[in-house]
């Protein structure tokens, strides 16, 4: 058996301290939230020794609120803890669904949004969700707090911004603003059970004519990292949100994408798909607005 | 012959007698065996898909602290003769070579070694101690480039077997197969329309949940005993006896249940290695599989190239049909192409046909049998081409098959004259079903197709124990994939007029029961239930012999009736009838213990033919395809269980519609499968389908008491192209290659 050694840190400085001895003397450290990437990969394909660093026993990411001008959601909530929320289903339902499409109902017992992130796929369900909704990564760190957008978090395949030290606390959204709705929808060939061959996660805020005001789109498995796609939501903003602009948003989304052909999808079908489904995607977001009388 | 019976228990859905035990873990499959100061062996493989062996050195791994044994190819005997029956099997000195490679590495994943050590954890880290040097070779992938005069060649023994002359040359193509009738050339003239296609099916693998799994001990005396998951331990161990060169006494073989099979646990990888393991170490050694090694190294079913021309009269009579196939091998001889020719018209009245099949060599897995091994390519192929006819002619495409369908006297392409076979009933049962009379719904489309197996007899033996309290066992030799004891105890309960609840089932050891060939071939509810029935009359005879001596009457002045004898009509005797309970309680008074027993070789296995239709909807954009409703109607003969019937039906349904529409083995171009686990070998799972609908058709079987028929293989044929046909009829555009995945609805609506 490969030797593992485990902490569970109680404040966020050891868990700082921790991480940033092993980063100075040069032995490894992971950090756990639910483990449904690490584990399988200290299972499989990864088998070195290292130390875990349990980030579960932290209030600060274990805590949501859903209750001030910002939302903030600890990175260690689960999936299903987050499904249960009726507030956040209320305010992000695109989001909480990006959360809830990711593996089977147990590993939703598992799973976090912070983990999602970290792990940083290029097929993450929840970041073109996280970055629609204008989510910002917060982080903790030998030099205090900082945060990051999260469009800006991951730097490539399985990489991010995370310094030695560095650990992420949570994710803070702002709250949305009167007559705004997310969605978000990703393609696989199967029901469940399944990585994205392409994602789309859109918001809209419409105004009292159900006139787009804003918008925000993120797209997911068409590149090394996922994407924010400004021009997507620029074809939004200034119309009804009518099937010319979501064509036109889709569009975008094509054209920010540079998809690789693997065993999941070829160039030209991603690109495709990418496009239909910010297109729908937009017109979910759009109709849970309009459902709700704007 | 089956005679319309009043029957009292079959046909009836009693719960299983491992159902309990299965759904609560309890049960002990292949990897569930543990022994004290058991070691674990791993398998070192190739990472070439074709190398010659320059050297292979264990002695670094072997001086490892915690490693007890470790092997290569040339520790096994070096000549192995022989062939394992069953559905492809094959030649044993291949198994032997797959099992463990000689001279050459034939794919990635080929085992080339193997270790034993206290620990997994220790031979895993062994395996990277045991140095090989290989000569590359280029591979060959491609079914169709492997038949090229100038491929690289994967064994420069084969010369391809059944040419008129024996060539000069080597080649990669094993063996050719013919079969012809008539004259097409003739047939295709007097055709009004002729509809072609070439259609590509890539490898698909089976699926089992359970991966291969043993665990070998060898005694002092050098006698072994396994516990594996096998569809049959008696062929287990004829092919460990022969692989190890040693006599089949020295080997007893437990089988495990079995988490699914599907024709890939009828071939064995592990267990003569885990018995080298422990003959070397003296200790017992655990092997287990895992989900990557299962696929990159255990039978999937050959990946096809089928060209298939048919015509037509206006009328939709068949005038000629012609096919030309390549079936994948894998590195070995072996695919089953001789079914897929066999198959691919049998459903149809032809008079003028010529199939040729060829069995070719690539670097990619040897295949195993797959459920119907080598039917469901080649009938795709003709399924699909009879739609394209059944349209171009504005015709029903039952109406069509009802035309040209095979009946009770027909020839069968590949010989045999049809006894009564149920294809006719099928496909009224389809015409009647309200599935099919419902409108397609909008915006979907509907496939029909057929399908068939041959189904096959083969050996069993059983016995029937009567206990002192009239209670009854039941032993034979099949390992129970599909609900089979069940269907024993139901057949037994019949045979013997007494309650199901009174009778229990069990698959003994090859040390505890007469000799079982593989549960495959649809055979087991069929043979195995014959020699059931048999050993019941055996048990019956030796009652009525008892009751007569207890009574002073002769042995046929008793009859058997509902569970007890009974003076035969006309008799005049004033006795009480005798229960099986009564009888069972004086037999120490009447001559002692009763076993009744059965050992045949089973001939007469009735064909089942199949029509399945389903509706499907393509979402034109991202070219998912959504499965709406799915009907299967088969003949069974006669459902002994028929939720274990319908569960076939509806697990074939599932695999076909998987393999038609997400399944495939992925290459790079060096020979490496990319997608070597369930995230990205996409078998559907559970919300992916709707409830298969089922309709059992019963023409009995005039060969089984009975009437049964083998259902086991027949339901995953027709749906690969109930599939195709639906999304043609779903979107206006034929694709002729599987599996339908959206990159490939998408290219084609493109029109790429």
């Amino acid at each position: 058996m490969a030797e593992y050694a485990y902490s569970a840190p109680l404040s966020i400085d050891d868990a700082v301290g921790i991480l940033e001895d092993h980063a100075n003397s040069g032995r490894r450290a992971q950090v756990l939230a639910g483990g449904t990437d690490l584990i399988v990969q200290m299972r499989g394909t990864d088998r070195e020794p290292r130390t875990i660093v349990d980030i579960k026993r932290l209030e600060e990411t274990n805590r949501i609120d859903a209750d001030g001008d910002d939302i903030y959601i600890g990175a260690a909530i689960a999936s299903a803890v987050l499904d249960e929320h009726e507030e956040l289903k209320r305010l992000l339902p695109g989001l909480l669904e990006s959360a809830y499409l990711i593996g089977s109902t147990q590993i939703q017992g598992r799973a976090t949004l912070g983990g999602n992130l970290c792990n940083s796929s290029p097929a993450a369900d929840t970041i073109p969700a996280m970055i629609a909704n204008r989510g910002a990564c917060v982080i903790a760190g030998p030099g205090g707090r900082r945060e990051v957008p999260v469009e800006d978090f991951c730097t490539g395949v399985g990489t991010n911004v995370l310094e030695a030290g560095e650990f992420l606390l949570g994710l803070r959204f702002p709250r949305p603003a009167p007559g705004t709705a997310d969605a978000y929808l990703r393609f696989i060939p199967r029901t469940e059970m399944d990585i994205a061959v392409a994602g789309a996660g859109v918001s809209v805020t419409l105004d009292g004519n159900g006139v787009c005001t804003a918008a925000r789109v993120g797209i997911g498995a068409v590149a090394p990292t996922p994407l924010i796609v400004p021009e997507a939501a620029e074809s939004l903003v200034g119309t009804r949100v009518d099937d010319d602009a979501l064509v036109a948003a889709g569009e975008a989304c094509t054209a920010a994408s540079s998809p690789i052909s693997d065993k999941r999808g070829t160039v030209s079908y991603r690109l495709k798909v990418v496009g239909v489904l910010c297109r729908r995607a937009g017109a979910i977001a759009r109709d849970r607005v309009l459902a709700r009388g704007g | 012959m089956a005679e319309a019976i009043d029957l009292k228990y079959i046909g009836t859905r009693p719960v299983r007698p491992d159902g309990v035990d299965k759904v609560t873990g309890r049960a002990q499959f292949g990897a569930d065996q543990n022994l004290p100061n058991m070691l674990h062996g791993k398998v070192l493989r190739s990472p070439h898909a074709h190398a010659r062996i320059r050297r292979v050195d264990v002695s670094g791994a072997l001086a490892m602290d915690g490693v007890y044994a470790a092997v290569c190819g040339e520790d096994f005997p070096s000549e192995v003769g022989g062939s394992m029956l069953g559905e492809g099997g094959g030649d044993l000195g291949d198994v032997a070579r797959n099992i463990m490679a000689r001279d050459k590495v034939l794919y990635h994943g080929h085992a080339i070694a193997a270790v034993a050590a206290s620990s997994l954890e220790i031979a895993e880290r062994a395996l990277h101690a045991i140095e090989v040097e290989y000569e590359v070779l280029p591979p060959v992938l491609d079914v169709l480039e492997a038949m090229e005069e100038d491929a690289p060649l994967l064994d420069e023994n084969c010369f391809t077997k059944n040419l008129p002359e024996k060539p000069d040359k080597p080649s990669n193509i094993a063996s050719v197969m013919t079969l012809a009738r008539g004259n097409v050339d003739e047939g295709f003239e007097q055709a009004d329309l002729v509809v072609e296609g070439e259609y590509r099916i890539p490898m698909a693998h089976q699926g089992y949940i359970e991966p291969h799994a043993c665990t070998a001990t060898v005694n002092e005396e050098g006698k072994a005993t396994v516990w594996c998951c096998t569809q049959g331990h008696f062929d287990f161990r004829a092919a460990t006896a022969k692989i190890l060169d040693c006599p089949i006494g020295d080997l007893k073989f437990i089988a495990s249940e079995i988490g699914g099979g599907f024709g890939g646990k009828t071939v064995l990888y592990l267990e003569p290695v885990a018995v080298m393991l422990s003959r070397q170490s003296g200790r017992p050694v655990k092997m287990v599989m895992t989900r990557e090694e299962v696929f990159r190294a255990t039978g999937p079913t050959s990946g096809t190239v089928c060209r298939v021309k048919v015509g037509a009269k206006r009328d939709g009579r068949i005038t000629a049909a012609k096919a030309w196939m390549a079936y994948e091998a894998g590195a070995f001889a072996g695919a089953p192409m001789g079914p897929g020719c066999m198959s691919i018209f049998a459903p149809y009245d032809l008079e003028n046909f010529l199939v040729v099949g060829h069995d070719v060599l690539v670097n990619k897995p040897k295949v195993a049998a797959y459920r119907a091994p080598g039917a469901p390519q080649a009938m795709h192929a003709m399924e699909v081409a009879l739609d394209d006819i059944a349209r171009q002619l504005g015709m029903d495409p039952l109406d069509l098959r009802m035309k040209n369908a095979a009946d009770e006297g027909t020839q069968a392409p590949y010989g045999p004259k049809f006894p009564a076979i149920g294809f006719k009933a099928c496909l009224e049962a389809a015409k009647e079903h309200p599935n099919y009379k419902a409108p397609v719904p909008e915006g979907a489309g509907r496939g029909v197709a057929a399908g068939f197996w041959f189904n096959v007899g083969m050996q069993s033996s059983a016995e029937v124990r009567l206990n002192e309290d009239g209670t009854v066992i039941v032993m034979e030799g099949n390992p129970d994939i599909g609900g089979s004891r069940a269907s024993m105890c139901l057949m037994a309960a019949e045979t013997l007029g007494v309650p199901y609840e009174r009778i229990n089932a069990f698959v003994g050891d090859t040390e505890s029961t007469g000799f079982c060939n593989v549960t495959g071939g649809s055979r087991t509810t069929f043979a195995t239930g014959l020699a059931v029935v048999r050993a019941c009359e055996d048990i019956i005879g030796q009652c009525k012999s008892r009751v007569a001596a207890t009574w002073g009457v002769d042995e046929d002045q008793v009859d058997w009736q509902d569970g007890q004898a009974v003076p035969a009509p006309g008799v005049n005797a004033e006795v009480t009838p005798m229960s099986l309970a009564d009888i069972a309680a004086s037999m120490p008074k009447t001559g002692g213990p009763m076993l009744g027993r059965a050992s045949l070789n089973a001939q007469g296995a009735g064909a089942s033919f199949s029509i399945n239709f389903a509706d499907l909807r393509v979402d034109r954009e991202t070219g998912k395809v959504d499965v709406l409703s799915f009907t299967a109607v088969q003949d069974a003969g006669r459902a002994i269980h028929p939720d274990y019937v319908e569960g076939q039906m509806q697990g074939g349904a599932s695999q076909g519609l998987g393999w038609a529409l997400n399944e495939e083995y992925i290459y790079d171009a060096d020979g490496v499968m990319e997608n070597a686990g369930f995230l990205d070998y996409r078998m559907p799972v559970a919300s992916d389908l709707p409830m298969i609908d089922t309709h059992i058709v019963e023409v009995p079987n005039p060969s089984h008491p009975y009437g049964v028929r083998g259902v086991g293989e027949t339901p995953i044929v027709a749906p690969l192209a109930v599939a195709a046909n639906a999304v043609r009829d779903a979107t206006g555009v034929r694709i002729n290659d599987l599996p339908l995945s959206p990159p490939r609805i998408v290219a084609a609506l493109e029109g790429n």
